[in-house]
């Protein structure tokens, strides 16, 4: 049998490479982009109002909902806000942290470092949320830090939330960061440097434009995590984000959660249309 | 691998032309009207050897489903679910025997043709089973008995006595604007859209004039009304809680000081020495207006596998001994009247006012609001809008 098969796809070069895929590019399609189209489908669903059961007569109902009612304008508006909030800070915070691992630590120091990234990510997702709640309340270790000062904290809201967002993305921002500028070799620098450029002209000149392509993949990350996140505004704040809304919506008006659930997928395509224009993907 | 010679526009057509394909193909195969409504048992035969349940976090739980599981032969499978919507929702799989239904669930799936009737003759422990739980809009619909009561508990007013000062004997300390702003930031509401129905209590008593005679049947005026006033609610609001540590957490570590909560958290933060005070023996345990509450009830779907495992379920559930168990593990009232005496703490029933009828009348249980008022008239504000509005009130 074995022999039979064997023999069957000798000589087929193009049969071979079929077979192969068939599985990966099956699952692509039928699993990822299938449910994808499910939802699409799904966000042109009504549902009944007597008995909440889903109607399945394609309508626009869903998307009149989400531009006439201001609370989900305000919830769009507030998700993409604390995302572009969140993506800025750990690109801030990220960038001196990788660039000190790609090029002054030692090799000691840089492993050392990569596990220190890498830590918080080897625990729990709820854990963290859990831990910062505890930190951020009323008798928590934040208010009394700063007590001395007079000061106090955020407490839980939507500060609340973009602190411990950035906390939470800060590794998915380091680590491409980190992988941009160890690719750019160190003769540039000293080329720069030798041709009499400051340390701050070789930065914005030769550092960054190189660099700049890794801080995009990061902001995609720490951008579509935070915009998809549900759990750590529930948590934290009273706010709603676009992910609280579709939990909201999902059990009793599937059609609308799923309208909802498109509006990070267009956000997301108009960041990375965005992205290109800015020329992020030209060295990929 | 850098592709040069196939046409990209192509296979980018080819993918999206599927893709729509796939999508007609998915409208044209829904078309509703699958709502059988099932029939009820006449006899409880042999168990099917499995049984599949959705309840509420400490319903199902070893201690109880052991022996029962020798005693019949049905292995239990629990799923717990978080909220009464994903009860719903899980439902209308139709993969599961039954669900231990709250009354803001039991309507939608009586409507949706999700549960059958059950007949309660063949459950002998419904006989013993309070009488003030039998016959209840969120169990009975139309003269026909939807599930057999399991327990039942009220939302009660809980504060800080060393902030609160005096001692409120309303809600209007947490629902009256000028009085909530006082504890700005400190207070504990329910993150649910049925939560909606305590404002309605509220103004039930402090605004005749919108004559709300039920909380969950309000037409457009007494819905705004209520909406309005969690939206004046809500900036003073620190925390909307659903799950019960969430609240037990923010009282002990000093976030809440006054808020709605259930009989459990209040003795569970008693239990723990916190300072936490509810409404006294002499208002009748609860604020002037009255309060909402839940009564939970089992109910058989309309597509059970195992239909005689789920009534042997439904009767062991509520027989004295294991409906003791099950209040006392997860903190409610027994619906079972035999139960009282098998509670482990004697006076648990007392505690608990599980045999004291006048308490449950000042106890508007949670229903599924509908579009039909009751009163004959259609003009009422059903679940979808409760959600609506309740998206709305958070912001």
């Amino acid at each position: 049998m074995s022999r039979r098969l064997a023999g069957f796809f000798y000589g087929r070069p193009r049969l071979q490479v079929g077979a192969l895929l068939a599985g990966p590019v099956g699952w692509l399609v039928v699993g990822y982009l299938g449910s994808l189209a499910v939802l699409l489908v799904a966000a042109f669903w009504t549902v009944d109002p007597l008995s909440g059961v889903v109607v399945h007569n394609l309508s626009l109902e869903n998307f009149k909902t989400l531009i006439d009612e201001p609370v989900y304008r305000d919830i769009v508006g507030r998700t993409v806000l604390i995302a572009a909030l969140v993506t800025l800070t750990d690109a801030v915070l990220a960038f001196p942290i990788a660039f000190y691992m790609a090029k002054v630590a030692s090799r000691r120091g840089k492993a050392l470092l990569v596990v220190a990234v890498l830590l918080p990510l080897w625990s729990s997702y709820l854990v963290k949320v859990y831990s910062w709640r505890t930190m951020l309340s009323a008798g928590g270790v934040i208010n009394w830090a700063l007590a001395p000062l007079g000061l106090h904290g955020p407490g839980f809201g939507n500060t609340a939330v973009w602190l411990v967002m950035s906390y939470l993305w800060l590794p998915y921002m380091v680590l491409p960061i980190y992988a941009g500028l160890e690719r750019i070799p160190n003769s540039l620098i000293s080329a720069s440097e030798d041709l009499g450029a400051s340390p701050f002209t070789t930065f914005r000149r030769v550092i960054l434009p190189l660099a700049f392509p890794a801080v995009v993949a990061g902001s995609i990350f720490t951008f579509a995590l935070t915009l998809g996140d549900y759990i750590t505004p529930r948590l934290v704040s009273n706010s709603q984000f676009i992910g609280n809304a579709i939990f909201n919506n999902i059990t009793n008006n599937q059609p609308l959660a799923s309208a909802l659930a498109l509006v990070p997928i267009v956000v997301m395509i108009a960041y990375l249309l965005v992205a290109r224009k800015l020329g992020a993907f030209e060295h990929i | 691998m850098r592709n040069q010679d196939t046409h990209p526009a192509r296979t980018a057509w080819l993918v999206v032309a599927g893709l729509l394909a796939f999508m007609l193909l998915l409208a044209g195969c829904g078309s509703s009207g699958n709502s059988t409504t099932g029939k009820e048992l006449t006899k409880v035969g042999k168990g099917e050897g499995q049984l599949s349940l959705i309840s509420w976090a400490g319903y199902v739980e070893s201690p109880w489903t052991k022996p029962f599981e020798q005693k019949t032969g049905c292995k239990v499978n629990d799923k717990v679910a978080g909220t009464s919507d994903e009860m719903v929702q899980l439902m209308r799989s139709g993969q599961y025997d039954g669900v231990s239904a709250s009354g803001n669930a039991s309507a939608r799936l009586v409507d949706g043709g999700n549960v059958a009737p059950v007949n309660v003759s063949l459950v002998p422990n419904y006989k013993t089973i309070f009488p003030d739980l039998k016959n209840q809009p969120y169990n009975t619909f139309n003269g026909v008995h939807y599930g057999i009561p399991h327990g039942r508990g009220a939302n009660l007013l809980m504060w800080n006595p060393n902030d609160v000062k005096p001692a409120p004997t309303s809600w209007d300390v947490m629902l009256n604007p000028k009085l909530a702003a006082k504890y700005k930031g400190k207070i504990s509401a329910y993150d649910d859209p049925i939560y909606i129905a305590d404002a309605a209590v509220y103004l039930k008593a402090h605004q005749p004039n919108l004559k709300i005679e039920n909380p969950y049947e309000l037409n457009e005026t007494q819905f705004n009304a209520a909406v309005n006033l969690l939206k004046e609610q809500r900036p003073y609001v620190g925390e909307y809680w659903s799950e019960a540590t969430k609240q037990v957490a923010a009282f002990a570590g000093g976030d809440d000081q006054v808020g709605t909560t259930w009989q459990y958290q209040y003795f569970l933060l008693k239990g723990e020495g916190q300072k936490v005070a509810a409404s006294p023996a002499s208002q009748g345990f609860l604020p002037k207006e009255g309060a909402t509450g839940w009564s939970d009830t089992w109910m058989i779907s309309s597509k059970a596998k195992h239909p005689n495992c789920m009534y042997e379920w439904m009767n062991w559930i509520v027989s004295p001994k294991v409906n003791a168990e099950v209040a006392e593990f997860f903190g409610e009232a027994p619906a079972q009247s035999l139960a009282c005496e098998q509670t482990k703490e004697k006076n648990f029933c007392a505690k608990y006012h599980a045999d004291n009828p006048a308490f449950w009348k000042r106890v508007y249980y949670w229903e599924t609001p509908v579009s039909e008022c009751g009163n004959g008239q259609n003009n009422c504000k059903n679940y979808n809008d409760w959600v609506q509005a309740w998206t709305s009130i958070k912001g």
